[in-house]
C-alpha cells in the first residue's frame, strides 16, 4: 500500500512540468508599464521575414533540432469527434513519437513530446494512459475555444481539469476585455483563473488572431503575465488566424521585458497552423535569438500542434538515410 | 558532435555556402582579371591582387588598366555611343531586360562571388545586393522602354564615366550601368581595387545578353585607373565613394564641361523618440550600422536617442549586439562578415582607438583572428566629438542624446553630410514634421536601409549631388535636347563725361532687404554705347558676398507657402509692369538699340510662369515594393548664388530669381557686370513687392572677383553660372570646399529644367500597417 502511494506520488511529481524556475507569480497590474508597448508591424513583419535567411541549422544540428522541436510538442487533438480511443492513440504516439529505430540512431532514445494536450472530457483518459511515461496531460479550459460561458461555469471547469489529473491548464482569455480595453477586468480573470490552477501550470491563450493589432497583442501578453500566467500562448487553433511569426516576435518580447524587469520566465506556446519542420526550426530560432537557449526547453516552450510531428519524423529519417521519407513509413498518432 | 550534445547545447552549427562555382569561374578566366573592352578581354597582367578579405587568400591576379587602356576604353565607348542611342528605348530595353534575367539567372554565382571579394555575409550578398542589383536592371529596361514617350525633350549625355565603391560592387555597378545604358549612353565602369570579380562576371553576362560591343567597358585597376578616366574624355563622371576623392574629381573636372555626379560619405543620423517601438528600433540599428559591417555610406551611424529612454535603450542595444554572429561570411548564419581589407580594419581600429570620449562598448560575441572587427557602441557622446562628426565606415554606433524634437533636428543636422537619416516614432504627427527637416536626401520612418530601383537615392550637402534610381535618376544620364549657348562677355562702353541727372543718383546694391554701399568703397563708371555717362555701380568684394548669404541664412523663404511665393511673385510683376517703360528706357539706354521693352515684357512673362509654378511643384508617391509609400519630395536647394549673364540684363537677372524664389530658394544674384543699372533699379521694385529680406540680394561689380568667393562659400548649396565659360570655371575651382553643386542654366522657356536645378529630391520612405 506504502509502495503503491509512493508510486502514486511519483508519478505525480513526473507529470507535473518538469521545471527548474521560480513559477511566475505575478505582480500588481501596472498599467503605466502595459499600455507603454508598442508595436510596429511592418519593422516587426521585416525582422520576422528576414530572419529564417539569418540563421540556418544543418545537418545533425538539424536533426537535434528538430529531436528538441519534438520534446516541445503539446500533441494536441480538439475535435468535436475525439474519443477514448482517439485519444489513447495519440498518447502512445506522445510516448513514442517516433519510430525506435530512428531515436536509437540519432542517440536520443528516450524522448517523448512535450504534452498531450485534450479538452476536459479526456483528460482522465489522457492521464491514465500516460501514466508513469512523464509526460503532463494539459487541459483547454474556461470554455475553450470562445471563452463566453459563464465565469463561475469556466473557473469551475478549471477546478475539474485539475481534479482529473490535468497539469497544464490552457485558457482563453475574453478578447473583449482586450477589444473593450477593459484591462482590469482581464487582469482579474487572469488571477482568478491562475489560483483555481493551483499547482497546475496556466497557459493564457491571448487568441491573437482576434486581437486586432499587434499592439493589443503586447498589452494582453504584459498583462496575463503580470496576472500569474506560467505561459502565454497565440491561439487555440479555431481563429481564422493562428500562430504567425509576427505574433510570436510579439509576445517574445514581451517576455523577454517582463523577464528583466521581474525576473520571471514566463514560458511561449505558439499554437495553430506549424505543421511544417522548417517552420518549427524558424520558431525556435526566433526564441534563441529573442529570448536565450533557456526558453529552448519544454518547460519554456512548447508547440500546440498535430500534423508537426510527422513532417519532423519524414526529415529525421531523411538526415539518416539520405533519401526522402514517406508518411506511410511513420506510425500515426 | 554528437546530436545527443547539440540536443542541449542547442547551437547552430556551420552552414556554409559552397564557393567552389565562383572559384571554378575564375579559374576559368586564367585566374587573373582585367579589362573588359569592346566586348572583349583586354590582355590580363598581374599588376596586383584581389583577395578574400575573410581568409586573407589570393581569389585572383588583377591588372591595372594603363591611361592607354583607358582610353581605349574611352575610344571603344565614343564610337558604340550613337549606334547605341540610335538603336531606340525599346530595342535598349530588349537589351536591358536580357541583362536582367542573366543576372538572375546567375543570381548564386554573383552572390557568392560577392561575398568571396567583399567579405560581406552571404545572407546579404543573396538577399540584398543581388536583388537590387537585378531589380535595377528591370527597372531601368522599362525607362529605356518609355523613352521616347516620356521624355522626349531629353538626349543622352554620350559617353559616361563611372567610379563605383568597394561596399556595394555589383549593386552600384547596376545603379551606374543600368540608366546610363537605359537613356542611350554608353559606359565605361572601373570597379574598387578592392573588389572587381562581380563586375568581371558582369562583362561575361553582357556578351552573353548582345550588349553590344563598346557599350559597356570596364577597366580594372586603382586610383591611378579612375584618375585616367576622370581626366579622358568622356562627357560625363559618375563617382561613388569616399567626400575625399569626390572634392579630387570635383576640382579634377573643373575646367571641363563634364558633367558630374556625387555621391559620397555620410554620418547619418538615426533618431529614436521616447514612444518608438524600442525592440524594433534597435533591430533596425542592426540593419542600419552592422549591415555589411558599417561600410555603407548610409549608415546610420550616429544614435540619437530621446534622454528619457537612452538608459533601458542602450541595455537592450548591448543585448541585442551580443547575439550578433560574426565569421565567415560564406555561412549562412552569419550576421557580420569580414571587413573589406586590412588597411580598412586598420584605419577603424585608429579611429575607435584615438577616441577617449564616452564609454565604448564591444559586443560579447567571439570574432574570429583576421579582418573582423566587433559591433562596436559608443555612448557618452556629444556633437563636439570627433566621431560624431567623422565617417569611421566600420562597425561602429556612435550615440548620444536630445530632450526635444527641435533638439533633435538641430544635433541630426549639425554635420557636413546630409545623405540619409532615420526616425522612429509611432506619432505620424511627429514623423512627418521631422522628416522634411532633416537635412538628408533619404529620410527613413520606421525602417532604415531601405532601397528600390524606384526610389531615388542621393545627398545633400558634403554628401553629394546628383539621385540615382527613379525618375530623377534619368537626369543624371540625359541633358535637354536643345540647351543654352553661352555667349561672351559684353565688353563695357568706354566713355568720359558727368551725370546728366538733375540729383546725382547713387545706386546700392542691395542686401538684407536693405539698399547697402559696398563693402569696399568702390564704384565703377558706367557708360552708354555713345560714351555719354550713365551712372556709378557699386563694385562687390568678398564681405559684400558674406552678408548677402548671411542675409540668405537668415530668410525663412523655404518655410512659405507656394501659394504665398506665387502671390510674391505676381507682385513683383505687377510692380515691374507699372514701370515697364522705365526699365525698357533703361536697358535701350544701357546696351543701345530698342528691345528692352520686350525684354521688359519677357521679364514679366517668366515672373508669371514662375509664380504659376510655385504652387504646383509636385513630388511623387514611388511605386516601391514594400507596404507602405516612398515619397519623392521636391526641396528647394537652398542657398543659391547667380553669376548672371550681359546679353538680356533684366531677364538675366529675373529669371533665375523667380525660379530660385519660386521653389522655395535664397538667391543671391551677382548681376550683369556690363550693365548693373538695371539691376540697381530693380530692387525699388523688390522693396515694393513683399519680398522678405534677405530672399533675394543683388551685387554689382566684376564677376571674376566675386566668382572664387562664391565657388568657396560654404554655405552656398549651388551657384548657377549663367555668364561666361571664364567665369564658370572659377567657380568650379573653388566648389568642392562643400560639394558645391554648379549649373549653366539652361533656355529660359525650359522651366522644368530651372526648376530641377532650383530644387533636389528627398526620398522618405514611410512603411505602415497595424
Amino acid at each position: 500500500m506504502q509502495t503503491n502511494t509512493m508510486e502514486k506520488l511519483l508519478t505525480e511529481i513526473t507529470n507535473l512540468p518538469q521545471t527548474s524556475e521560480p513559477r511566475n507569480a505575478g505582480i500588481k497590474l501596472d498599467l503605466d508599464w502595459a499600455l507603454s508597448a508598442q508595436a510596429n508591424t511592418s519593422a516587426i513583419e521585416r525582422r520576422c521575414a528576414s530572419l529564417p535567411a539569418r540563421r540556418s541549422v544543418k545537418k545533425s544540428h538539424q536533426a537535434a533540432w528538430l529531436a528538441r522541436a519534438l520534446t516541445c510538442i503539446d500533441l494536441t487533438t480538439l475535435s468535436g469527434d475525439d474519443t477514448a480511443g482517439r485519444v489513447r492513440r495519440l498518447c502512445a504516439k506522445a510516448m513514442q513519437p517516433a519510430r525506435q529505430d530512428i531515436l536509437d540512431r540519432i542517440g536520443l532514445p528516450d524522448i517523448t513530446t512535450g504534452a498531450v494536450c485534450v479538452y476536459h472530457d479526456m483528460v482522465t483518459t489522457a492521464v491514465s494512459t500516460l501514466k508513469g511515461s512523464g509526460i503532463p496531460v494539459a487541459a483547454v479550459s474556461t470554455g475553450f475555444p470562445a471563452g463566453l460561458s459563464p465565469l463561475h461555469l469556466r473557473i469551475q471547469e478549471i477546478q475539474e481539469s485539475v481534479k482529473a489529473g490535468a497539469s497544464e491548464i490552457d485558457i482563453v482569455i475574453s478578447r473583449r476585455h482586450v477589444l473593450t480595453q477593459n484591462w482590469h477586468a482581464l487582469y482579474d480573470e487572469m488571477v482568478a483563473f491562475r489560483l483555481e490552477c493551483g499547482d497546475a501550470h496556466v497557459k493564457a491563450i491571448l487568441a491573437t488572431g482576434e486581437l486586432g493589432s499587434l499592439r493589443n497583442v503586447a498589452r494582453a501578453s504584459m498583462i496575463c503575465m503580470m496576472a500569474g500566467a506560467d505561459f502565454i500562448k497565440t491561439s487555440t487553433g479555431k481563429e481564422s488566424v493562428n500562430a504567425t511569426l509576427p505574433v510570436t516576435l510579439v509576445m517574445l518580447r514581451a517576455i523577454r521585458e517582463y523577464y528583466n524587469r521581474t525576473g520571471y520566465r514566463v514560458g511561449y506556446k505558439p499554437a495553430g497552423g506549424i505543421s511544417k519542420a522548417k517552420d518549427a526550426i524558424t520558431y525556435l530560432v526566433l526564441v534563441k535569438e529573442e529570448l536565450g537557449d533557456r526558453w529552448l526547453r519544454p518547460d519554456l516552450f512548447r508547440f500546440g500542434a498535430s500534423s508537426l510531428l510527422g513532417d519532423i519524423e519524414r526529415q529525421l529519417e531523411h538526415h539518416l538515410t539520405g533519401a526522402y521519407s514517406a508518411n506511410h513509413r511513420h506510425p500515426i498518432g | 558532435m554528437s546530436i545527443e550534445t547539440i540536443f542541449e547545447t542547442m547551437d547552430y552549427g556551420t552552414a556554409p555556402e559552397d564557393s567552389s562555382e565562383a572559384l571554378n569561374w575564375i579559374t576559368g578566366q586564367g585566374g587573373a582579371v582585367g579589362s573588359f573592352i569592346a566586348g572583349g578581354w583586354s590582355k590580363k597582367r598581374s599588376d596586383m591582387l584581389v583577395n578574400n578579405p575573410a581568409t586573407g587568400e589570393k581569389l585572383a591576379d588583377m591588372t591595372i588598366a594603363t591611361p592607354g587602356e583607358v582610353k581605349a576604353a574611352v575610344r571603344a565607348a565614343r564610337k558604340a555611343q550613337p549606334d547605341w542611342a540610335a538603336l531606340g528605348g525599346p530595342a535598349r530595353a530588349r537589351v536591358l531586360y536580357a541583362i536582367a534575367r542573366l543576372m538572375q539567372k546567375n543570381a548564386r554565382l554573383l552572390a557568392v562571388m560577392e561575398t568571396l571579394d567583399n567579405g560581406k555575409p552571404i545572407r546579404e550578398s543573396r538577399d540584398i545586393d543581388i536583388p537590387l542589383a537585378i531589380r535595377h536592371f528591370y527597372h531601368h529596361a522599362g525607362h529605356a522602354q518609355l523613352m521616347p514617350s516620356a521624355l522626349k525633350d531629353r538626349i543622352p549625355l554620350g559617353v559616361c564615366g563611372q567610379i563605383i565603391p568597394w561596399n556595394f560592387p555589383l549593386l552600384m555597378l547596376a545603379w551606374k550601368i543600368a540608366p546610363a545604358l537605359a537613356m542611350g549612353n554608353t559606359v565605361v565602369l572601373k570597379p574598387a581595387e578592392f573588389t572587381p570579380m562581380t563586375a568581371m562576371v558582369f562583362a561575361d553576362i553582357c556578351v552573353k545578353a548582345g550588349v553590344p560591343a563598346g557599350v559597356v567597358n570596364i577597366v580594372t585597376g586603382d586610383g591611378t585607373t579612375g584618375e585616367a578616366l576622370v581626366a579622358a574624355d568622356v562627357d560625363k563622371i559618375a563617382f561613388t565613394g569616399s567626400t575625399d576623392v569626390g572634392r579630387i574629381i570635383q576640382n579634377a573636372t573643373a575646367t571641363s564641361a563634364k558633367s558630374l555626379t556625387l555621391e559620397l560619405g555620410g554620418k547619418s543620423p538615426y533618431i529614436v523618440f521616447d514612444d518608438a517601438d524600442i525592440d524594433s528600433a534597435i533591430e533596425g540599428l542592426v540593419d542600419a550600422i552592422w549591415f555589411n559591417q558599417g561600410q555603407v555610406c548610409c549608415a546610420g551611424s550616429r544614435l540619437l536617442v530621446h534622454e528619457a529612454i537612452a538608459n533601458d535603450f542602450h541595455t537592450r542595444l548591448k543585448a541585442r549586439m551580443d547575439k550578433l554572429r560574426i565569421g565567415n561570411p560564406l555561412d549562412k548564419s552569419i550576421d557580420v562578415g569580414a571587413i573589406v581589407d586590412p588597411i580598412q580594419l586598420a584605419q577603424i581600429k585608429k579611429m575607435v582607438s584615438e577616441n577617449t570620449a564616452g564609454e565604448t562598448y564591444h559586443a560579447q560575441t567571439p570574432v574570429p583572428e583576421g579582418c573582423f572587427y566587433p559591433p562596436t557602441l559608443i555612448t557618452g557622446l556629444y556633437a563636439a566629438d570627433t566621431l560624431m562628426q567623422e565617417e569611421i565606415f566600420g562597425p561602429v554606433l556612435v550615440s548620444t542624446t536630445f530632450r526635444t524634437p527641435s533638439e533633435a533636428i538641430e544635433i541630426a543636422n549639425n554635420t557636413r553630410y546630409g545623405l540619409a537619416a532615420t526616425l522612429w516614432t509611432e506619432n505620424i504627427n511627429l514623423a512627418l514634421d521631422i522628416a522634411p527637416k532633416l537635412a538628408a536626401g533619404v529620410v527613413w520612418v520606421n525602417a532604415t536601409n531601405l532601397f528600390d530601383a524606384a526610389a531615388g537615392f542621393g545627398g545633400v550637402r558634403e554628401s553629394g549631388f546628383g539621385r540615382e534610381g527613379g525618375w530623377e535618376g534619368l537626369q543624371a544620364y540625359t541633358k535637354p535636347s536643345q540647351t543654352r549657348t553661352i555667349l561672351p562677355d559684353i565688353v563695357p562702353f568706354p566713355g568720359s563725361g558727368a551725370s546728366q541727372d538733375a540729383v546725382d543718383r547713387t545706386a546700392k546694391m542691395y542686401v538684407g532687404g536693405k539698399q547697402v554701399r559696398p563693402d569696399g568703397g568702390y564704384s565703377q563708371e558706367i557708360f552708354d554705347p555713345t560714351g555719354q555717362f550713365l551712372g556709378h555701380a557699386p563694385v562687390a568684394n568678398r564681405k559684400d558676398v558674406r552678408n548677402a548669404v548671411q542675409a540668405q541664412s537668415g530668410c525663412k523663404w523655404g518655410n512659405t507657402t507656394g501659394h504665398l511665393r506665387a502671390q510674391i511673385l505676381y507682385y513683383i510683376a505687377e510692380n515691374l509692369s507699372v514701370r515697364a517703360s522705365e526699365f525698357a528706357n533703361r536697358i535701350d539706354q544701357l546696351m543701345g538699340g530698342d528691345s528692352g521693352a520686350q525684354e521688359v515684357e519677357d521679364a514679366i512673362d517668366i515672373l508669371f510662369s514662375y509664380a504659376a509654378w510655385a504652387d504646383k511643384l509636385e513630388g511623387r508617391a514611388k511605386s516601391v515594393p514594400i507596404r507602405g509609400v516612398a515619397l519623392a519630395m521636391r526641396e528647394p536647394i537652398g542657398r543659391i548664388a547667380a553669376l548672371c549673364p550681359d546679353e538680356t540684363p533684366l531677364l538675366g537677372m529675373v529669371a533665375p530669381m523667380a525660379a530660385a524664389l519660386s521653389a522655395g530658394n535664397t538667391i543671391t544674384l551677382c548681376v550683369s557686370q556690363t550693365f548693373p543699372l538695371v539691376a540697381t533699379d530693380f530692387y525699388h521694385i523688390l522693396e515694393t513687392s513683399d519680398v522678405p529680406a534677405g530672399a533675394v540680394n543683388i551685387l554689382t561689380g566684376p564677376q571674376k572677383d566675386l566668382a572664387p568667393h562664391l565657388g568657396a562659400h560654404m554655405d552656398i548649396e549651388s551657384v548657377w553660372c549663367l555668364s561666361s565659360a571664364k567665369i564658370t570655371f572659377m567657380v568650379k575651382e573653388k566648389a568642392s570646399s562643400n560639394v558645391k553643386r554648379c549649373w549653366q542654366g539652361a533656355l529660359l522657356d525650359d522651366h522644368q529644367s530651372w526648376l530641377d536645378a532650383a530644387t533636389e529630391i528627398k526620398t522618405i520612405w514611410i512603411p505602415y500597417g497595424e
